[in-house]
């Protein structure tokens, strides 16, 4: 079973490693995983922002990023927003994409 | 000798030290909310820290409830705020093989192990408050786009290390030099979004307070605080305060880097303000702290019994320490002054306390700090583009009964 004999080549590497006094492994760090998600848009008019904004923005930033800015504050801040993500951090988004992702959020947030 | 998978994992995890106990989903078991719009908050464990409020997972950014800042004027590390900007954060680092490279414009490149910078000379302790730039930005109005603090993500702890002179001796700064940059070994998930990177000038640089810390109120620095080593600049805020600290470059030319030029920079006028809603005409690097007060044992909106009321809280600002702190019971028109606490020192939390007498009714309470360089808070709130250094007289809104 290739699991079994994954754990046995694990065990043995383990146990060849405890044998010679190796130097101290790293230190990791369990990162907790995100769990916010996109909210749906009001209208099926955003589904392809919707649908964009999952695919694009969480690459580098999980969903809360986008719930705890503050709220109605306009397509303009939303615009204003993704341009900065493409301008400044160069995040790779179509321009129609990008418009539609901005509507999505202008719409939805 | 074979081993089941239980007992395994077990002895893997023994073997990385406690870091690696954590589970890798935390579950939020509470929300709170902050008084402003879209201010829920996931109370959310990380590994090494109690509960904070989740502000976003990816980058991890933490913010320490504010009740902590009545417990002790020293922030405990598992509950000091934590700020990334950038979400691929090392999550695994071997301290015997992490080395600080020197490099740039130097006599000598020179890339030293932990051991090698503990055993630099000049070792010190001192007690500083690291505050975000940003901290208190969910409280501006107009509001502003970026990370929605309330006022957590500020902590005071005791700092150990040496001071960032030793090491750039140990290379040998040459003649020319202008300033010194600092990166981590956090950085970008795209290669091309700009990697966090920041500079001070060289003359702080070598001024003996700016430190390498590897030491947190005794212990090794918390891992999302910077472990293993970090920068610290007392009175500065913590946008300097490199964390994961493995490269530092000596520059015979100004540091042209976005974190420098384009972020972190505040209007270049003496209240580092404009109109609310304006851009300013020219701007500077975002540098020392202003001075804050708070107080921290009752919550904005509390019931409180009639009669005389203990407050207590904590005062601050850049380096020149806290000279007075004073309250006033009926939103501001008079003011009677507070009673220090121990002094940790001119960049640490200030602690004091004073007495009310609350007739029944509501009652505005304020508190405002003077430092020693005569700089105090204003009574209204300041404004500017990008939310920095709020440091308004901060109200209190009690109910006696």
């Amino acid at each position: 079973m290739p699991c079994f004999a994954l754990l046995l080549a694990i065990c043995l590497a383990f146990a060849a490693l405890a044998g010679t006094a190796a130097p101290a492994a790293a230190d990791t760090y369990a990162l907790p995983e995100p769990t916010a998600q996109f909210k749906a848009p009001p209208d099926s008019g955003h589904a392809a922002g919707f649908q964009a904004a999952q695919e694009n923005c969480m690459t580098c930033h999980s969903a809360d990023y986008i719930a705890m800015q503050p709220p109605k504050k306009g397509q303009t801040f939303w615009d204003a927003e993704v341009t900065k993500m493409i301008k400044v951090y160069h995040a790779p988004i179509e321009d129609q994409q990008a418009k539609a992702i901005a509507a999505y959020l202008g719409a939805t947030y | 000798m074979m081993m089941d998978r239980r007992s395994l994992l077990a002895a893997l995890a023994v073997g990385a030290g406690s870091r690696a106990l954590a589970p890798l989903r935390a579950a939020a078991d509470e929300t709170v909310a902050l008084p402003f719009g879209n201010g829920e908050r996931p109370l959310v464990a990380y590994p090494g820290k109690r509960p904070l409020l989740q502000m976003t997972a990816r980058p991890p950014q933490l913010e320490t409830p504010f009740a902590v800042f009545d417990a002790d004027a020293i922030t405990p590390n598992d509950a000091f705020f934590v700020r990334y900007h950038l979400a691929d954060i090392p999550t695994a680092i071997d301290p015997l093989a992490f080395r600080v490279a020197v490099t740039g414009h130097v006599e000598r490149p020179v890339e030293l192990s932990l051991a090698e910078i503990k055993a630099l000379p000049g070792r010190t302790e001192i007690a500083a408050v690291n505050q975000c730039s940003g901290n208190s930005r969910g409280f501006f109005e107009p509001r502003i786009a970026g990370g929605q603090i309330a006022n957590g993500a500020m902590g005071c702890a005791r700092w150990t290390g040496v001071p960032l002179k030793s090491l750039l001796d140990k290379a040998g700064v040459k003649a020319g030099a202008v300033q010194v940059s600092f990166g981590g070994l956090d950085g970008p998930v795209l290669p091309e979004t700009p990697d966090f990177a920041k500079a001070l000038p060289l003359g702080q640089a070598n001024d003996g307070e700016v430190m390498l810390a590897w030491g947190m109120n005794g212990q090794d620095l918390p891992w999302l605080n910077g472990f293993p080593l970090r920068l610290v600049v007392p009175g500065y805020y913590g946008t300097y305060w490199v964390k994961h600290l493995n490269a530092v470059t000596v520059l015979d030319t100004p540091f042209e880097g976005f974190w420098m030029k384009s972020a972190y920079r505040i209007p270049d006028n003496p209240c580092a303000c404009t109109e609310p809603g304006k851009a300013p005409d020219r701007t500077v690097p975002i540098g020392r702290l202003n001075i804050r007060s708070f107080v921290t044992n009752l919550a904005d909106g509390a019931q409180v019994k009639t009669g005389r009321v203990p407050l207590r809280g904590i005062a601050f600002d850049g380096g020149s320490g806290i000279k007075a702190v004073e309250i006033s019971t009926d939103d501001g028109k008079t003011w009677s002054p507070a009673r220090l606490g121990q002094d940790l020192g001119r960049y640490a939390f200030r602690a004091w306390k004073a007495e009310a007498d609350l007739a029944p009714g509501p009652h505005a309470l304020r508190v405002r700090a003077t430092g020693n360089d005569g700089g105090t808070q204003p009574m209204e709130p300041r404004w500017n583009p990008a939310g920095y250094m709020r440091n308004v007289v901060e109200t209190t809104r009690v109910r006696a009964a």
